[in-house]
């Protein structure tokens, strides 16, 4: 399948606080937008994969998306990995297109715990909530911790790539948070949750994005502007909560990327840039490992010296990611590759020919990889 | 849970299912349990109504001996949950019972600046707060 469908089209709205705005709206705005820059008539869609919105979990919320678009579609639905969903359903549209169950597909995210609510981030944690264990970050704190044992690293290590990612964002007109980071105000910042600072932690933000997905036979045939070929995906579900997981370190991601890798017919040494799913540095350092840029407690062989930045050895998160662009789970960072490989990105990668994408949900509980190529 | 509060805030979810009870009740009593299959022979926490090794239904309660190690830990900076505010800034941490199971559980009676805890020997202590008999671990020994 490496190659036969694209990403013809990509749409997303302004990102940060968006008072007012329902996320039935947020959506119809980056799908409105997505189907314009593939230059199609939004008739012809006839599948709508749509991310749960985090922040509120309401039921049937495909088809309440779907009506509001006025779309009877012949796929159609949520789908809930956290921020993982994302690339798991480019790849369910692109095997259902494969498979004539749909021509067109519109994948869609849109959140507003910024405004609206995000309890859903914060809720203490079954009952377990009594020992004061609740938030997202905490649990990434509680891996941190042990990473951090294990590799002997001081916490200092994540600080490359929260700066990649702000240096990056700062270039970005889109971006919610445009002040670069020096590695002073990273280790002057207050602890969240020890061991993870300020910086570690991504944004918190309203928003949505979408993209298209076709064959690249169709793209042809309608003469789509820029459509992007889909080399690789893959995916990888640890699932069970952090304090069960049998090494707090490792997670499916390398099965996710091992997958990917292997469809596309590449490793990571084929790779241009990468967009990596910086909810917390600590998911960055983990994911950078896992996809075998590096060995376990390593990342400073490919961090250090500016190696994360747009001519470095790794060009990292070219629109800022989830610590700088927007704290969206994840569809951001699919956009930012498909820019990539047009050269339209604020922040280009010259030559740049492949590019990896990373998103994840959960505690690190559910993974998904993408490839795209030129 | 003979010690329940009327309070909401101390009511624990069902999140595990109705074998969770039974787990809060036997704390209540001064002890420490965990599940163990009958079919498979694996013991395991949080309490839930299933083997997760093997899908039995079919298990038993046992009591834990207190001692565990620990696995990770973690200082809350900031109160996510609000009812922990005045209690800035607190830890928690994950240990693996000797048995095996794992769980979630604050650390208690920490020396001053103590900071390599992964690995450190603990020892259970049953702690009356927040209206429930709560499993908490302090340092048993000596770093490893």
């Amino acid at each position: 399948m490496r190659g036969r469908a694209v990403i013809a089209g990509i749409g997303h709205t302004a990102f940060g606080k968006l008072p007012g705005r329902s996320t039935i709206s947020l959506n119809m705005e980056a799908c409105r937008k997505a189907v314009a820059d593939a230059g199609i008539d939004k008739d012809s869609v006839d599948a709508l994969f749509v991310k749960v919105p985090t922040s509120r979990v309401e039921m049937m919320y495909g088809q309440k998306l779907a009506e509001a678009m006025g779309m009877t579609p012949r796929v159609g639905g949520v789908w809930d990995q956290g921020g993982a969903s994302n690339i798991s359903m480019i790849s369910f549209a692109a095997m259902a297109i494969e498979a004539g169950q749909c021509d067109i597909a519109l994948v869609t995210l849109a959140d507003n715990p910024r405004t609206g609510t995000r309890q859903a981030y914060e809720k203490p944690w079954g009952d377990d909530a009594i020992f004061g264990w609740s938030s997202v970050v905490a649990g990434y704190a509680m891996i941190a911790r042990r990473y951090l044992h294990d590799t002997g690293l001081s916490p200092d290590v994540f600080a490359d790539i929260a700066i990649a990612c702000r240096k990056h964002g700062a270039n970005n007109p889109h971006a919610q948070l445009k002040l670069p980071l020096t590695r002073d105000m990273y280790a002057d910042a207050a602890w969240v949750v020890e061991p993870l600072r300020r910086d570690d932690c991504c944004l918190v933000s309203d928003g949505a994005a979408a993209v298209v997905v076709m064959s690249a036979e169709r793209a042809k045939a309608l003469n789509v502007p820029a459509p992007v070929p889909i080399l690789g995906f893959g995916q990888g579900h640890s699932s069970c909560d952090v304090p069960l997981r049998a090494d707090l370190t490792e997670t499916m991601a390398g099965v996710s990327a091992r997958t990917a890798f292997k469809m596309a017919g590449l490793g990571p040494e084929h790779i241009d840039v990468a967009q990596i799913y910086d909810c917390f540095t600590i998911t960055v350092a983990m994911t950078l490992e896992a996809y075998g840029f590096c060995r376990k407690g390593e990342l400073a062989s490919i961090s250090a010296d500016g190696g994360l930045e747009v001519g470095g050895r790794l060009p990292l998160n070219t629109s800022g990611g989830l610590l700088s662009e927007t704290g969206m789970p994840g569809l951001q960072l699919v956009l930012e590759g498909v820019r990539q490989m047009r050269g339209t990105s604020v922040n280009q990668v010259k030559n740049a020919k492949t590019c990896i994408v990373s998103n994840q949900g959960g505690i690190m509980h559910t993974h998904s990889t993408l490839i795209l190529g030129q | 849970m003979s010690n329940m509060t009327s309070s909401e805030q101390q009511t624990p979810s069902s999140d595990w299912g109705p074998a969770g009870d039974e787990y809060w009740a036997a704390l209540d009593a001064g002890r420490l349990t965990f599940q163990r299959c009958d079919t498979c022979g694996k013991p395991w926490l949080p309490p839930r109504s299933e083997c997760p090794h093997c899908w039995s239904a079919e298990w038993r309660w046992e009591a834990a001996k207190g001692t565990a190690t620990v696995v990770s830990w973690v200082i809350y900076h900031t109160a996510f949950d609000k009812r922990f505010k005045d209690r800035l800034p607190y830890n928690v941490a994950v240990v693996e019972l000797d048995e095996g199971p794992r769980m979630v559980t604050n650390l208690v009676d920490l020396p001053e600046g103590e900071q390599d805890l992964i690995g450190r020997r603990v020892e259970l202590v049953i702690q009356s707060d927040l209206g429930r008999a709560l499993p908490r671990f302090r340092l048993s020994g000596t770093a490893p």
